[in-house]
């Protein structure tokens, strides 16, 4: 799916990123714990997240994660944002819960990681 | 060719500046994007480790034609016990770095399972040295 789309399908809405608006993600990965986040080896993943602060970032970039994806409507603070665009990672937020955007998601074709 | 890289404790708005710095570093080298992912995890786990579990640390990377050698050594206190802390899910985390989404227990499994080759000193009391290797022929 692209970026856009998979803002599209969850009513979300992009706040840094609008050069990966076109990104092809195949695959996505929920979860609050950045521990299991660092024990997915595959690229180009979305994270979907309710983790939202600077180790939600640090850990994308360690993964090579290009897209993050905040759910439960929660807006990343200012220097989370700073870090995105220094690192060029994506961020976007959704107002659903992380099972009903990852659901959403699932239905549309993004593929579980395992 | 030798880096070194200090890593505070409990201050986990550094955590990740030194891997980052290595992460960098290691991308000039045009080495296995896999393979950079592979240390940077290994190194980023540990990395978080000393800022939760220790009074501060350094990170040293050595390079050679063959391997990257990657040498994580704190300060103390040491771990009690160190196959309980090899066990995926165990951890001695407070809220404070759970709240942080790190503590799930799958720090040390998962560097192991991302190096060639780990090495691990540590005595109640003293101190952890951990010791990563990676194989530059091996790369996947």
């Amino acid at each position: 799916m692209k970026l856009k789309d998979i803002i599209a399908c969850v009513d979300g809405q992009l706040i840094w990123g609008e050069s990966h608006l076109e990104d092809e993600v195949q695959r996505g990965f929920a979860s609050d714990l950045m521990s299991d986040v660092l024990t997915i080896l595959e690229d180009d993943i979305l994270l979907i997240t309710g983790l939202s602060n600077n180790q939600a970032i640090r850990t994308a970039e360690m993964s090579d994660i290009k897209n993050i994806l905040l759910v439960r409507n929660k807006k990343p603070s200012q220097s989370m944002i700073e870090m995105a665009k220094e690192l060029n990672i994506s961020l976007s937020y959704t107002p659903y819960s992380l099972f009903k955007a990852s659901g959403l998601l699932y239905q549309k074709g993004l593929e579980p990681v395992y | 060719m030798r880096q070194e890289y200090l890593v505070p404790s409990q201050d986990f708005s550094q955590a990740g500046v030194a891997s980052s710095s290595i992460k960098k570093m290691l991308k000039q080298l045009n080495l296995n994007p896999l393979l950079i992912k592979r240390i940077m995890i290994a190194v980023f786990e540990a990395e978080v480790n000393v800022i939760a579990h220790s009074y501060g640390g350094k990170i040293l990377c050595d390079l050679d034609d063959e391997k990257i050698c990657i040498q994580v050594i704190d300060t103390g206190p040491g771990i009690p016990n160190l196959e309980l802390a090899m066990t995926e899910g165990w951890s001695t985390a407070t809220e404070e770095v759970r709240e942080l989404g790190y503590g799930a227990g799958m720090g040390l499994p998962n560097i192991r399972k991302n190096c060639d080759h780990l090495d691990i000193y540590t005595k109640e009391g003293d101190h952890t040295h951990l010791s990563m290797t990676f194989e530059l022929r091996m790369q996947p």
